[in-house]
């Protein structure tokens, strides 16, 4: 318990640091907005349509493909903790694990998930 | 309870040493980078506030907070103040589980140069490096801007395309120490580095680490010529500055990780415990300054990826070879033949 307590106070701490300058920004900087200032940048003419529109499917499919893998990878972690306790069933099942990631990558990679077009 | 008291209040001066030593860093990584990359192209970069330039830190920060904060029009406002602290904060706490060296005396008072040893160190790392995904995303998206969505998205996509490889690079040397603590990983490199076990888990941490903090090669982002400045391209005064100090504290921390995972963290052959100790976190900042010139000769060297290229890279190359590589490091372990005996 003792050791989370002390990163709660690291991130309390931490709050304050990007905290302090942007209010003290805020309060020391000019302030004199005008229209033409405040209005989006695009390549020197006003902004075309709108910018939150949909958008490409692709960053989707890898944004999915990543969610799995990555809570597989995060259950790999235990079983390489106790890598050295385990029986071999134990080593067996892990690297089956690891196949089976390794078959799931091959899957997606060939019904083109990760082209990039 | 008083014994609490007294732990709590050391934890709190520790934190506030660890912040404050994170900003020095932070600044002076600023200066050794303009004035390094200023060497490599033949130019003599500023020199001109104090000696040798040391003291352009400082007007770098008085300029910028003088300077006006503008937000918008369409920029939701809320998120657009929020993604600064949001992407600053992940990259101050990161180093909370690392030991920044041994056991040492402060006036009689004996405590460790680490903030906290928990045993899921590496989880933790791993936690607070896709939290710092958010918030260059919502940055750009929340600033309304085509550049900026467009590098958010980017950015999004890279970061944990190769966040996996990093995953399962960090894994290699967990199974062989058998323990996600940072300071048994250090313990475990007293004779030998883990590199010299993990080679290849070794190089692609190192590959990765360019590629989560958004640095040449990888600082797509940012690509000036297509995206102007990327996800932060309507942000001015301290807010740019926020993300600014993110992007140099983000290159501090992983160096601190990838020496504490490979490198030996602050342990050098037993010189560590010169000067009372104190000789370990110099040893730490002889390392961490190394790979920080890297970053710096790196950018200065290598052109940028192409972004299709980029995730090919990341997705095919990286992730394939770091899974083979977990998979050998199992089966090498349990074989455990002579020439794979730590220590």
């Amino acid at each position: 318990m003792g050791e989370w307590t002390f990163i709660a106070l690291l991130f309390i701490i931490s709050l304050i640091l990007p905290a302090v300058p942007i209010i003290a920004g805020r309060l020391l900087g000019p302030r004199k907005p005008n229209p033409l200032k405040n209005s989006t940048y695009e390549c020197g003419v006003e902004t075309v349509g709108d910018t939150w529109v949909q958008f490409k499917v692709q960053y989707y499919i890898f944004a999915l493909v990543f969610l799995i893998f990555d809570i597989e990878v995060v259950f790999l972690y235990p079983w390489a903790v106790a890598y050295h306790q385990l029986p071999l069933f134990g080593v067996v099942a892990g690297i089956v694990f690891i196949v089976t990631l390794a078959e799931a990558l091959i899957y997606a990679w060939r019904k083109g998930a990760l082209e990039w077009v | 309870m008083i014994d609490f008291l007294t732990l709590t209040i050391e934890a709190a001066i520790k934190a506030a040493l660890m912040i404050l030593s994170l900003l020095t860093g932070f600044a002076y990584t600023t200066l050794l980078e303009r004035r390094f990359i200023a060497r490599i192209q033949q130019r003599v970069g500023p020199n001109r506030a104090g000696p040798w330039g040391l003291l352009q830190p400082a007007a770098d920060g008085i300029k910028v907070i003088f300077k006006e904060d503008i937000i918008p029009n369409g920029a939701d406002k809320v998120i657009f103040t929020l993604a600064p602290a949001l992407t600053a904060i992940p990259a101050l706490i990161i180093l909370a589980v690392v030991p920044l060296g041994g056991d040492v005396n402060v006036f009689g008072y004996r405590t460790s140069l680490a903030l906290t040893s928990t045993n899921v160190g590496v989880l933790y790392i791993l936690a607070v490096t896709s939290i710092s995904v958010y918030g260059i995303t919502l940055a750009g998206w929340s600033s309304a801007n085509k550049y900026a969505m467009l590098g958010g998205l980017r950015s999004t996509a890279q970061m944990i395309s190769y966040e996996l490889a990093m995953g399962l690079s960090i894994l290699a040397p967990v199974m062989v120490v058998g323990s996600m603590s940072l300071a048994d990983i250090i313990d475990a490199q007293k004779n030998v580095w883990l590199v010299v076990y993990q080679p290849i888990a070794g190089l692609i941490f190192i590959i990765t680490m360019y590629a989560e903090t958004n640095r040449a090669p990888f600082d797509l982002p940012e690509a000036e010529q297509e995206l102007t400045a990327g996800f932060h391209t309507e942000y001015s005064g301290m807010k740019f500055a926020a993300f600014y100090m993110a992007e140099y504290m983000k290159m501090i921390g992983v160096s601190v990780i990838a020496a504490t995972l490979f490198f030996g963290g602050y342990r050098l052959f037993g010189l560590e415990n010169l000067l009372g100790g104190w000789m370990g976190p110099v040893i730490l900042i002889g390392k961490v300054m190394l790979s920080l010139l890297l970053f710096v000769w790196i950018r200065a060297t290598l052109p940028r990826f192409r972004y299709d290229r980029l995730m090919d890279f990341g997705w095919k190359v990286l992730l394939p070879i770091a899974l083979a590589n977990a998979a050998i490091t199992a089966v090498l372990v349990v074989l455990d033949p002579w020439w794979y005996r730590l220590i």
